[in-house]
């Protein structure tokens, strides 16, 4: 991916999360947990479970819509990021050529079963994260980390790195756009011109580090960052957070498409 | 290199989550130790710029492909390895939440692999022995390459690891190490010499900087093994602890265990929590079977049925996955019409 | 009301790498008083204004803010009662909510919660940013950015505010209606700008600054059409003050 539509999208994200739907009003923290026991519900099945992953994309599905999410925009995204998984599980097929059952005359093998479970492991978890970001805030996920328990040294860390995320990569992307506008084919793309406009960047954020520093020593800065909670756990979270979780484990337990198959199929399963 | 949460069973991803939180919350009392609050804005800065040096790319001589700076070792060597581990972890949260770069339950392998490998290992044994107070380019720019590939390869070997252990991905062990290691020696070198570049274009433009930067001498390095030591053991215990709730098939950890301890498995007393615990287990199959299995060795029958059954043998699985998919759809659509009505 | 005055005395400074960027600079500036800092780039502004809040330290000479002497001890008093404004407001607005921000201030003077968020909402009121409370800086336009650092600042109620180059990177509307915010304020003023209209429309009192030194120090007006000064100092008559290009009247 272009770097500069990486950033465009990040910003598309922000974006998103400032609006105000029923699951953006939600505490991040009813969030942040329920997204945690989705990802682990999802991923503790064994490596050829395929059907019963499926009912779980209710979650993000029904996040999508309440949240008033672009579907086709975050399916986008899932694309990007899609090679690593997918060149990883496509060894599957190849190794794991033990047949599993036949639908009809085509036999399948396991390990295009668990190929498919990857890819379907794939979409629910990052789903899950870009439906959490969107809805939440960046803001929101780490002040609710810190309320759970994150060191307040990594929480100050996070939120400095968002808020100059922007400033920088305005920064970088001029001198990226200034240089490439001067330079024709590979001229001027090289390690030496390449270390030097780096460098540069570096010593402009050093500096900038050295101004908010100042311009928080001038507010009386003296080693604390206080931080504001204005969230609270109340009926609509905790219901959340247990409807959302018991329908997980449901799901983990309980194989419903295949019930439901045998049932419309009238084969006991 | 960012795993992936598809890749991964709960086990490996808890293990290594609990790795990394360690080294996060050890890493945090460092840094505040060390009360130097200019340190603040500092690293937030650096993390931030991270990003923008990835905006810009360079030729990587005689590929013609292009390339760009990972950052871990830059960021080692201007802030030292805790504030620095705190700062590449930081990055890969973005990256995880924002990008969708691996996930959240990968977070901990990749803040692991891509951040305590540079910045408590690489970084303190090599960077800092061989550059000991030297400034001259060859010598940085031989501790840098040296550095980066170090940390590379243990990274990359630790994704290898993490993903076979996780036993979702059918590749053996040694040919996927067998990919990954060569391709992050080539990235480990380019690596070095770009951060060397830029590490020697600030010793010319502002020796300051560098002068008054990292603290990691000597004094530093013992209470540094220490923790890392520390680190493993939690890492095992918490393995230790999460594969006692498996399923109670043998699988590669408990493999390893039992070849460690000797005995066949943990045992553990058949009544109360526990006997109620394995009950849930034995339903959910927290842990998926681990197929620690050689190349072409095929696996036992056992494991082949439970697997067989388990991916819906007959028609109705299929029927019933297409329903399924069909009702959240569904499900979506129709609340997509009452939001827009009311 | 003697909290009010900044006096400035023979005040030198040399950096580390040898450059002498002031070389015996004084001055006094009486309560309520609206000073513009004007000078070419590198004149010593920048270096002149970090002393005021004691950011920086002097090689020699003296800083007075009200009746304290400025030194380790009054630092924390000292900046409490000047408030300074950056140049960049990216680099003033560092907290991840426009709130926060204008909080950030309050929290570390100790203030219990309410009077923090008192302050707050009674800053951003004054600045007319108070829709903006929950927004992220990096969302803000030019001048709301600008409007959200006066705000942090306020937010301390500071006796004198200190000020680099308040109006750059503005549109001309924005710019207006900073000039008509700044006037209503009755604090002590200390502005460093290349603004000269600006400085024309704010600022009673002129020093200038060239090479370290103070070149000249008096009415503004007085200053700005002392052309042999200004050339001098690489300065120019502010726009406003010079003959129409078209029909060359005055």
């Amino acid at each position: 991916m272009n770097v500069d539509s990486k950033f465009l999208g990040l910003g598309y994200l922000d974006i998103l999360s400032f609006q105000d739907t029923p699951v953006h009003r939600l505490d991040p923290r009813a969030k942040v947990l329920t997204t945690i026991v989705f990802i682990v519900a999802v991923v503790s099945f064994d490596k050829y479970q395929v059907s019963a992953l499926l009912p779980f994309a209710i979650f993000p599905v029904i996040m999508i819509v309440r949240g008033n999410l672009p579907a086709a925009y975050l399916m986008g995204r899932l694309l990007f990021v899609l090679p690593f998984a997918f060149f990883v599980g496509m060894f599957n097929p190849l190794l794991d050529r033990d047949i599993l059952f036949r639908v009809g005359s085509a036999a399948v093998s396991g390990g295009w079963i668990s190929f498919f479970s990857i890819l379907l492991r794939f979409v629910l978890t990052v789903l899950a994260a870009l439906t959490l970001i969107a809805t939440t805030g960046f803001i929101g996920v780490c002040t609710a980390l810190e309320m759970l328990g994150l060191p307040r040294v990594f929480a100050v860390q996070l939120l400095f790195l968002y808020r100059y995320l922007f400033v920088l990569a305005a920064e970088g992307g001029r001198m990226a756009r200034a240089r490439s506008l001067r330079s024709f084919g590979d001229r001027g793309m090289g390690v030496k011109v390449f270390s030097s406009l780096v460098g540069h960047l570096l010593l402009r954020t050093i500096d900038r580090a050295q101004r908010i520093y100042m311009a928080m020593l001038s507010r009386g800065f003296h080693g604390e960052f206080h931080f504001r909670r204005p969230f609270k756990m109340g009926f609509p979270e905790i219901a959340f957070i247990f409807g959302w979780s018991a329908l997980f484990i449901l799901f983990r337990v309980y194989n419903l498409p295949r019930l439901l198959g045998g049932i419309l199929t009238g084969v006991a399963p | 290199m960012h795993m992936a949460d598809a890749l991964l069973s709960p086990a490996v991803g808890g293990i290594m989550w609990a790795a990394s939180a360690g080294a996060i919350a050890y890493s945090s009392r460092k840094v505040r130790q060390q009360l130097d609050d200019r340190k603040a804005p500092l690293m937030g800065v650096l993390g931030a710029f991270i990003f923008a040096a990835q905006m810009i790319n360079f030729t990587i001589p005689g590929t013609g492909s292009s390339g760009h700076l990972g950052g871990g070792l830059l960021l080692a060597v201007l802030l030292g390895p805790h504030a620095a581990f705190l700062t590449i972890a930081s990055v890969l949260v973005i990256q995880a939440l924002f990008f969708a770069d691996g996930g959240l339950l990968a977070l901990g392998c990749n803040i692991f692999n891509m951040g305590f490998f540079p910045a408590f290992i690489a970084y303190p044994f090599i960077y800092t022995s061989l550059v000991n107070g030297k400034s001259g380019r060859g010598a940085v720019t031989f501790a840098a390459i040296l550095t980066a590939v170090v940390g590379l390869q243990l990274g990359a070997l630790a994704v290898v690891l993490e993903t076979v252990f996780s036993g979702i991905s059918e590749l053996p062990f040694t040919t996927f190490a067998l990919l990954m290691q060569p391709i992050h020696l080539a990235i480990g070198v380019i690596e070095g010499v770009v951060t060397a570049a830029v590490v020697s274009f600030i010793v010319k433009a502002r020796p300051e900087i560098l002068e008054s930067g990292p603290e990691a001498g000597t004094a530093g390095r013992y209470a540094l093994r220490n923790a890392a030591i520390g680190f493993f053991c939690a890492a095992i215990i918490t393995g230790g602890v999460i594969s006692r709730f498996a399923s109670e098939n043998p699988d590669g950890l408990e493999w390893s265990i039992a070849r460690i301890t000797g005995c066949e498995e943990l045992h553990s007393p058949e009544r109360g929590v526990h006997a109620a615990l394995a009950a849930v287990q034995s339903k959910m199959a927290f842990l998926p079977d681990y197929s620690f299995k050689k190349n072409g060795e095929s696996k036992t029958d056992a494991a082949r049925e439970t697997a067989g059954s388990k991916a819906g043998t007959s028609v109705s699985g299929v029927v019933g996955g297409v329903v399924t998919f069909v009702l959240a759809l569904l499900i979506g659509l129709v609340l997509k019409r009452r939001g827009e009505k009311g | 009301m003697s909290h009010h005055i900044v006096e400035v005395e023979n005040l030198r400074h040399v950096y580390t790498d040898g450059t002498a960027a002031l070389q015996g600079v004084s001055f006094r500036i009486t309560h309520g008083e609206s000073v513009a800092i004007v000078g070419a780039n590198g004149a010593g502004k920048s270096t002149l204004l970090l002393h005021l809040n004691g950011y920086l330290a002097p090689t020699s000479g003296k800083v007075r803010v009200g009746d304290l002497p400025l030194n380790k001890d009054t630092l924390r008093e000292v900046r409490h009662t000047v408030g300074m404004i950056f140049q960049d407001p990216d680099d003033q607005l560092f907290m991840p909510t426009v709130y926060d921000d204008v909080a950030f201030g309050p929290f570390n003077l100790g203030l219990p919660p309410e009077e923090v968020d008192e302050r707050v909402m009674e800053a951003l009121t004054t600045v007319g940013v108070a829709h903006l409370k929950d927004k992220s800086p990096h969302r803000l336009s030019g001048g709301e950015k600008r409007r959200a650092a006066i705000a942090s600042v306020l937010s301390m109620k500071p006796d004198i505010l200190v000020m680099d180059e308040p109006s750059t990177g503005l549109d001309p509307m924005a710019r207006r209606q900073l000039i008509s915010l700044l006037r209503a304020f009755t604090h002590t003023k200390i502005i460093a700008s290349h603004d000269l209209d600006m400085v024309l429309d704010l600022c009673e009192r002129t020093i200038v600054i060239h090479g370290g030194e103070v070149k000249a120090d008096g009415q503004t007006l007085d200053i700005f059409t002392n052309e042999a000064l200004l050339s001098e100092c690489h300065l120019q008559k502010p726009l406003s003050m010079q003959g129409c290009p078209v029909c060359g009247k005055g």
